[in-house]
C-alpha cells in the first residue's frame, strides 16, 4: 500500500525562499502532516512546522496544499492524485517566517480590538438561565480552532495589506456576531453597540460575501451565511449596505 | 559575560493551558504584573483538546449530587491513593469554577431549566460533567484566552498598553529555573522564532506544564507534553511523587496507523456507546472487580435501563473506572478476541439515532469519518488503550500548590501530583486545572507581594551563563564531549522514537519486573547518546534543536516512571504489575518520591542508579469527617486494620 511521493515544500524566510523537492514514502491512511514529519526525522531536520494535536482540534498546521488553504493533520494523502508533486507553502496572507511558519499576529492584535463580553447587571455566577436553542448560534461560531484560514484565504486581505489595519477579518467578525447573539450579554446596557462596531471599527462593508471563508473552514461553520449575513443585515438600521440586499436575495435563493 | 536579554515581572507562568491560564488571571486580578510563557501559540494548549467536560456537582441534572459525593468518587476513582485534601478542595470548589466560567462568556450546552447540563461520565455517581458537545477543553480554553483578553483590555484603557500587567509570551520555551540560594529567582529559555535567549526575574514561577505522554509511542498528547515541568522541578530541586500511575485511556482509535492513539471520549459511553469483542459480547460484564461490585449493573437489561432510571437500575460497567476499562480491552485482545486491526468494537450506532449522535458527539463523527472513513452513525468503532495522562506529578502543599522544599514554585494542573491519586476519573482534569490553576496563582501572586521591591531574589550571570551553554550543546554535538558520552553526533528524532518505542513496549499499560530493569537500561544508554543530540542549521525555528532540548525532559521524567514503577510491588489504579496483580493495603499508604541525585558522578556509583533517587513517605491520615462518607465495608477494602482502628 505504500508508495513514493514527490512532495515540494517551500523552504526559506523574510528574505525569500523557493519549493524543494523531496521523494518520500507515504504509508496506508497518513495524512500530509505525517509527510512533513516523516521528512523531518529524516532528511529536513530543520524543517520548520506548527502543529500540536495532529487531531483537528487545535487549528495549528494550517498551509497551502496545492493552493488550497487546509489542515496539514486533516488532509488524507488519499485525497490527493499520487502521480502528481504535492506543493506544500505557507498561508499566503502572513509574513513568512520560516518554511511553513507564518506570523499570524495579526489576528492576535484583531481579537484584542474585539470588545470583550459583558456579563449581566444583577446577574451572579450559577444564576445564569439560557435556552439551548437560544445559545447554539453562538455555540456554533465557539467551535472556530482558530486555525486563521479564513483569514487567509479572505479576499478582501489576502492581497491586499493596506486592508489589514480596517478589516477583522472573517473570524472575529463572527466573534462579534457570537457575542451579539449571546442571550445574555450586557454590552448594550455598557454603552457598547456591537453592530455599529462591526461597521465602523471591524470593517464589516467590506466583506461583500463570496464565502470563501466558508469554504476552507475546516470546522464546517457557515460563516457566513450564519454570522456575517445576520450580522449585516441587523447593522442595517445604523448604516445602508447594499450588499445586505444581495445577500438577503442569496439566502432566499439557496 | 551573557547577552540574555532580561525582564522583570511579578509572577511567571509556564504553561499556557487550562491550569495556567487560570493563574495567570488570578494573580493579575490581586494585583501582580504577570508574565504567561505559552510553548505554541496562545489557545493551542493541550487543554483544547479535551472532549468530555468538567466534572462539578452543581446537582443540575440530579440534585442528588453534593461535593461529599463528588469527593466519594474522585477517592475511590484513584483507589484511595489521593491526598485527600485535594480531593477535597477539588470537590468543594469545582461548581464555582465552572459558573464563573459562563461569567467571562462561556456557553455550555443547557437543561430544559435553562441551566448547565450534566451528562454521565465513568466513576461518576450522578451526571457532572458540564460540557458543549464533545469540545468542552476547547470552550475552556477560549473562555479563558478571552477572559486574558478581557483584562488586558482594561489594561489598555488604563494604561495605554494591553501588555503592561499580564502579557503572553508566544512560542517561547522554558528550559531552566533560575534560583537565588534556595529561592526561586525565575525562569530562562528561548524564543521559537528567532531562536533567541530569554530570562524574566520572579519572585514566584507557577508550572503548569501539563504531562508527560511524548515519551510513548501510543499517545493521545499532542507534541507539547514533553515532561517539561516535571523535569524543570526536578532540576530546580523539588520533587515529584505517583510518577508510577500513568493512564492509558481505554479508547483511542486504533487505525490508520498515523492517527493510532487519538482519543476517542469517554462521552461515547457516558452517552450510551457499548464495548464489544469479536463475538459480538459486551464484555465488560466479566471485568467488573470487587471493590465495585455493588454499583454496577450485573446484566445488560439493568445497564441499558440505567439511562432512563438511574435512581432504580446500577450503571453499565462500561462506565467503570478508565484503568479498569483499558486492562479489560488489553486482555480481550490478548485473548484473540479483537476487532481486525488490534482493538476492541465501541459501538454508538445501534444505541443512538443518527441524529442524536451528531448533536452530541459531532467532533467524533468528524474525526473518524475524516481520518478512518468510519460513519460512526452506521457502524462500529474500533479502539484500544492509548496512553493519555500522568496522575504523577510535582509534590505540592495542597492548600497553596506550593511546591514542597522550593520556596517561590508552584505547580498546578496536570504537572502537579496528588490529587488524583492512582488514576484520574474522568472530567476531573479540567475541574482540577481550574481549582487549583486558581490557587496556585492565588498564592503565588500572595508570595510575591512579600518582596514589594529591594530584597527580591536575583538571577545570577553565571546561571544564566550555564543555561546558555546547555541550550547551545545541540549545535556543537559533533563528536559530543569525550567526557560525557564519545561517539558520532545522533539524530534527535531517532533518540525520541526509540525513548517511545522503550516505554510503550516496557513500561506500558501492563508492566513486569524484568521488562522494566530493561527499561532503565535502555533509558541509560538513550541518556548517554541523546546529549550527543545534534541539530542542522541556525536558532531561527528549529524544530530538530527544540526536540533535541525536550529529551533531556522526557528522559528524565521516563526514568521517574519506570524506577517508580518497578518499586511498587503491587496494581493500582494506573499501574498494573502483571507479576504482582493483586492490590495490597499496605502499598496504599505510601507514595514514592522522586528526586535529583545532586552529585551523579559520585565515585563507585551503579550508572544504572542515574540520577533520580526513590524515597517512599508515608501519606498523611484522611481526616475523620471525610472517613465518615464512607462505610466501614468499603473502607476495609482499601485502608490497612491498623489505620481503621486507630
Amino acid at each position: 500500500m505504500s508508495y513514493e511521493a514527490h512532495f515540494k515544500v517551500w523552504r526559506g524566510d523574510a528574505d525569500g525562499g523557493s519549493l524543494v523537492d523531496y521523494t518520500v514514502t507515504v504509508n496506508e491512511g497518513e495524512v500530509v502532516l505525517d509527510i512533513i514529519h516523516r521528512l523531518q526525522a529524516t532528511e529536513a531536520a530543520d524543517l520548520a512546522v506548527r502543529w500540536n494535536c495532529k487531531a483537528g482540534k487545535c487549528g495549528s498546521c494550517s498551509a497551502e496544499i496545492n493552493g488550497r488553504p487546509r489542515l496539514m493533520c486533516m488532509t488524507r494523502m488519499s485525497l490527493l492524485d499520487p502521480a502528481e508533486p504535492v506543493v506544500v507553502t505557507p498561508m499566503r496572507a502572513f509574513p513568512v517566517v520560516r518554511d511553513l511558519v507564518t506570523d499570524v499576529s495579526f489576528n492576535y492584535a484583531k481579537a484584542r480590538e474585539v470588545p470583550s463580553f459583558v456579563p449581566p447587571q444583577g446577574v451572579g455566577p450559577g444564576e445564569y438561565r439560557m435556552q439551548q436553542e437560544d445559545v447554539g448560534r453562538s455555540q456554533e461560531f465557539r467551535k472556530c480552532i482558530e486555525c486563521f484560514l479564513c483569514q487567509n484565504t479572505c479576499h478582501v486581505v489576502r492581497d491586499h495589506e493596506e486592508n489589514k489595519p480596517v478589516f477583522a477579518g472573517p473570524r472575529f467578525l463572527m466573534r462579534v456576531a457570537e457575542l451579539d447573539m449571546h442571550p445574555l450579554d450586557g454590552a448594550a446596557e455598557a454603552g457598547i453597540d456591537r453592530k455599529r462596531g462591526a461597521q465602523e471599527e471591524h470593517g464589516l462593508g467590506y466583506c461583500n460575501i463570496t464565502k470563501c471563508c466558508t469554504e476552507v473552514c475546516p470546522e464546517h461553520i457557515k460563516i457566513t451565511d450564519n454570522a456575517l449575513i445576520p450580522l449585516k443585515e441587523r447593522a442595517v438600521d445604523r448604516k445602508y449596505d447594499p450588499l445586505v440586499w444581495l445577500g438577503s436575495k442569496i439566502k432566499r435563493r439557496v | 559575560m551573557s547577552r540574555t536579554a532580561r525582564e522583570a515581572w511579578d509572577v511567571v507562568v509556564v504553561g499556557a493551558g487550562g491550569a495556567g491560564l487560570r493563574a495567570a488571571v488570578e494573580a493579575r486580578e490581586r494585583g501582580m504584573r504577570c508574565a504567561v510563557i505559552c510553548k505554541s501559540l496562545f489557545g493551542k494548549a493541550h487543554t483544547v483538546m479535551a472532549e468530555g467536560g468538567i466534572a462539578a456537582s452543581m446537582g443540575n441534572v440530579n440534585e442528588g449530587d453534593n461535593w461529599q459525593v463528588h469527593f466519594r468518587d474522585t477517592m475511590r476513582g484513584g483507589k484511595f491513593l489521593n491526598h485527600w485534601r485535594m480531593a477535597e478542595l477539588h470537590a468543594r470548589e469545582a461548581p464555582e469554577r465552572v459558573w464563573e466560567l459562563e461569567t467571562w462568556g462561556a456557553v455550555f450546552d443547557r437543561t430544559r431549566d435553562g441551566k448547565i447540563s450534566q451528562r454521565n461520565f465513568g466513576g461518576h455517581e450522578y451526571p457532572r460533567l458540564a460540557h458543549v458537545g464533545d469540545r468542552t477543553g476547547l470552550e475552556l480554553i477560549r473562555t479563558l484566552q478571552q477572559k486574558i483578553v478581557s483584562l488586558q483590555q482594561e489594561d489598555h484603557r488604563e494604561t495605554g498598553d494591553y501588555e503592561s500587567r499580564l502579557k503572553v509570551f508566544q512560542e517561547y520555551t522554558v528550559t531552566r529555573l533560575l534560583k537565588d540560594g534556595e529561592r526561586i529567582a525565575g525562569v530562562f529559555g528561548y524564543a521559537r522564532e528567532s531562536g533567541r535567549f530569554f530570562a524574566i526575574e520572579a519572585p514566584s514561577v507557577v508550572l503548569a506544564t501539563g504531562g508527560i505522554g511524548k515519551s510513548f509511542k501510543v499517545t493521545s498528547n499532542s507534541w507539547e507534553y514533553t515532561g517539561d515541568g516535571h523535569a524543570l522541578a526536578l532540576l530546580a530541586g523539588a520533587s515529584l511523587i505517583n510518577m508510577e500511575f500513568v493512564q492509558f485511556h481505554p479508547t483511542g482509535m486504533v487505525w490508520p496507523p498515523s492517527v493510532k492513539g487519538i482519543l476517542v471520549t469517554e462521552s461515547v459511553r457516558g452517552d450510551g456507546g457499548v464495548l464489544r469483542n469479536s463475538d459480538g459480547r459486551r464484555f465488560m460484564f466479566d471485568y467488573v472487580p470487587d471493590v465495585f461490585k455493588e454499583k454496577y449493573a450485573e446484566s445488560e437489561a439493568e445497564g441499558d435501563r440505567w439511562y432512563q432510571d438511574p435512581d432504580n437500575n446500577r450503571r453499565p460497567p462500561e462506565l467503570l473506572p478508565r484503568d479498569e476499562v483499558a486492562r479489560a480491552i488489553n486482555s480481550e485482545v490478548k485473548a484473540g478476541r479483537g476487532s481486525p486491526h488490534g482493538g476492541v468494537f465501541l459501538d454508538v450506532s445501534t444505541r443512538l439515532p443518527a441524529e442524536d449522535i451528531k448533536r452530541k458527539l459531532p467532533s467524533m463523527h468528524h474525526q473518524f469519518k475524516e481520518l478512518a472513513d468510519v460513519d460512526i452513525t452506521a457502524e462500529p468503532m474500533e479502539v484500544g488503550p492509548t496512553c493519555h495522562y500522568v496522575m504523577g506529578g510535582v509534590d505540592v502543599d495542597p492548600d497553596t500548590a506550593a511546591a514542597v522544599g522550593v520556596p517561590g514554585l508552584f505547580a498546578a494542573g496536570e504537572v502537579a501530583g496528588g490529587m488524583h491519586g492512582s488514576n484520574r476519573l474522568g472530567g476531573n482534569s479540567l475541574s482540577d486545572l481550574l481549582v487549583f490553576g486558581r490557587r496556585a496563582g492565588l498564592y503565588a501572586a500572595e508570595h510575591a507581594a512579600s518582596f514589594p521591591g529591594a530584597g527580591r531574589p536575583v538571577v545570577s550571570e553565571a546561571d544564566l551563563e550555564a543555561a546558555e551553554a546547555e541550550a547551545l550543546r545541540p549545535f556543537g554535538a559533533e563528536g559530543g564531549d569525550p567526557a560525557v558520552s564519545e561517539g558520532p553526533a545522533e539524530n534527535p528524532y531517532a533518540l525520541h522514537q526509540e525513548l517511545q518505542q522503550a516505554m510503550n513496549d516496557l513500561v506500558g499499560i501492563i508492566r513486569k519486573g524484568p521488562e522494566m530493569e530493561e527499561a532503565l537500561r535502555r533509558l541509560t544508554e538513550l541518556r548517554g547518546r541523546s546529549r550527543r543530540a545534534g541539530v542542522e542549521g541556525h536558532r531561527q525555528f528549529n524544530p530538530g534543536w527544540h526536540l533535541a532540548l525536550d529529551l533531556r525532559n522526557m528522559l528524565l521524567v521516563s526514568e521517574c516512571v519506570a524506577r517508580a514503577a518497578l518499586e511498587r510491588t503491587e496494581s493500582r489504579g494506573g499501574h498494573t504489575r502483571d507479576d504482582h496483580p493483586a492490590m495490597d493495603r499496605r502499598w496504599r499508604r505510601l507514595n514514592l518520591v522522586c528526586r535529583l541525585n545532586g552529585d551523579s558522578t559520585e565515585p563507585g556509583a551503579d550508572p544504572l542508579l542515574g540520577r533520580v533517587r526513590l524515597e517512599r513517605r508515608e501519606m498523611p491520615p484522611i481526616r475523620d469527617d471525610l472517613l465518615a462518607l464512607f462505610d466501614k465495608e468499603e473502607l476495609v477494602k482499601y485502608l490497612t486494620d491498623e489505620e481503621l482502628t486507630s
